[in-house]
């Protein structure tokens, strides 16, 4: 099992969660967040003073996979998040060692 | 004719006090404006020092600040009965009712101080200003202006030609007067200005809260400066008054459109804030006089005020003067204003008696409550220790949040 953790532009979400849907993907978990990578900050103004926004708002999506589905759905992720603009997002793929549905205490592939 | 001349005094009466309603609703404007420029974090304790001040001022004003500026006795005791009858000047109004108008523009010119002092001035220190500031230091002005009565008994203001309808100098500017004093002693909000000199933005949390602040002040100007006509039941005062009110709303709009696009001019982008800042700059530039402007002249008056509000807001941020709602410059820098462009349309005033008002009006408030501030910060300090500020006045000083999350019903 893999857990992908997938960083994008918040307004892909929706078009990533329709392609993971279509893929037959169960579940995944959505997490605003904010950070830097190569896009870097932008200043704004206010009241003719400038600042700096450090952090840009992103959302982060994780996914737990068995895996035979992960290519299909690391494609299907960078096919949907994709703008060709600098600040698209990154995948993270890690090990996944075990899963547990709480409600009926399955474990490994079947709780996914 | 008696039965005439009592629906006159209802009916006038009737006037003076839904106007003072309407400028009691300019307290929640003031607000809700400064509770949406400050960050979220020092919501509560901006919230807690406007309703506050409220109470305060209209305690004050009835123990000491009325009789003050319009004689007659402390704490009201003989205010109560008939305004027409039994008075040594005969009006067409009760006399509680005049209290009652003159009160919520004591809060008025307490409400500007508490934005510019905004998120690190303490809460009771500023509670103690308002003491005074209510009861004392305004009714003084106020008595050498509206009061008629001579400046320490040396020289009388309406008789040098000076003319403040409804308060640009006596109200608004002497707001701003006793906010810079507090400011000049109380410091920038840290972070505010970077040791290499940089100004840096502190954003407001909650703009929509700024903008319905600004409503909510636009629609009770009618109150203070319609009001102010002191009556309405007779062809000439209601003519009068339906000036006043059309002027007004002109003067905001020719001040909101002038920032705007100043903003837009020298930011590059509409600045909402300033566009805010700007429609209360055009008011406050018509408040010293409402009734003689025609309705161009009030919007050519109003955006003066609205370009000049931009400009006074950037040279004060260089200047270091941390003022996070742009008080200052709203109605002190445009109360100025106002009160020069009277002589223009109004022949009963002069030049000379609009800058010798201005001046006695800023010099007493000024001086008066940087004594007042100087004593309270040596006695219990004025501003609230750096951690406080980092983790905002709201917990420091009311030990509530304005927005709380992650709170557990367990006791």
């Amino acid at each position: 099992m893999k857990m992908i953790t997938a960083v994008i532009k918040p307004f892909k979400l929706d078009e990533v969660r329709e392609a993971l849907g279509e893929l037959g993907v169960s579940g995944v978990t959505v997490t605003e967040v904010k950070g830097f990578g190569r896009q870097k900050g932008h200043t704004e103004l206010y009241r003719g003073a400038e600042y700096v926004v450090d952090f840009l708002p992103k959302v982060k999506v994780e996914i737990a996979l068995d895996d035979p589905m992960v290519d299909g759905a690391v494609e299907a992720i960078t096919k949907a998040a994709a703008t060709g603009k600098i600040g698209d997002g990154k995948i993270f793929i890690s090990q996944l060692d075990d899963a547990i549905r709480i409600r009926t205490g399955e474990t490994g592939p079947e709780a996914i | 004719m008696n039965e005439i001349f009592e629906l006159q005094y209802a009916l006038d009466t009737f006037y003076f006090l839904i106007c003072g309603a309407l400028v009691m609703w300019m307290a929640a404007g003031f607000a809700m404006l400064e509770a949406g420029l400050v960050r979220s974090k020092n919501t509560t304790e901006i919230l807690t020092k406007n309703i506050a001040l409220f109470a305060v001022a209209c305690t004050m004003y009835m123990v000491s600040g009325y009789a003050i500026m319009y004689g007659g006795d402390y704490f009201l005791s003989t205010i109560t009965g008939d305004g027409a009858t039994g008075a040594e000047d005969p009006a067409t109004y009760a006399p509680s009712a005049d209290f009652y108008f003159q009160v919520v523009f004591v809060a008025t010119a307490m409400s500007i101080v508490s934005g510019s002092v905004a998120e690190r001035m303490k809460l009771w220190a500023f509670l103690a200003f308002a003491v005074v500031m209510t009861g004392f230091i305004y009714p003084m002005e106020g008595s050498w202006t509206w009061g008629g009565n001579p400046v320490f008994g040396m020289y009388t203001l309406g008789d040098l030609g000076f003319s403040d309808f409804a308060g640009s100098g006596i109200v608004h500017m002497a707001g701003a007067s006793a906010a810079l004093a507090g400011v000049l002693l109380l410091g920038a909000r840290k972070g505010k200005y970077g040791a290499d000199g940089s100004i840096n933005a502190i954003p407001g949390a909650n703009l929509p809260m700024a903008t319905l602040g600004t409503f909510i002040l636009w629609l009770g100007w009618f109150g203070f400066n319609g009001g102010s006509v002191l009556a309405t039941a007779s062809v000439e005062s209601a003519n009068a008054v339906a000036v006043v009110f059309m002027n007004t709303n002109a003067a905001a709009s020719g001040g909101l459109i002038g920032a705007m696009l100043v903003a837009r001019i020298l930011f590059g982008k509409a600045d909402l804030t300033m566009a805010l800042n700007g429609a209360l700059a055009g008011l406050v530039a018509i408040t010293a006089e409402p009734s003689t402007p025609t309705a161009l002249q009030a919007t050519l008056f109003g955006a003066m005020g609205g370009v000049l509000v931009v400009f006074s807001i950037v040279t004060l941020d260089k200047m270091k003067i941390d003022d996070p709602v742009g008080a200052i410059s709203v109605h002190g820098v445009v109360g100025l204003l106002g009160l020069l462009l009277v002589p223009i349309t109004n022949d009963g005033s002069s030049f000379s008696g609009q800058l010798i008002g201005a001046a006695t009006i800023f010099v007493w408030v000024f001086g008066a409550s940087y004594v007042v501030w100087s004593i309270l910060k040596a006695v219990m300090g004025i501003r609230v220790s750096e951690e406080e500020e980092f983790s905002g006045v709201d917990i420091s000083e009311c030990g509530m949040e304005a927005y709380p999350e992650f709170v557990s019903s367990k006791s």
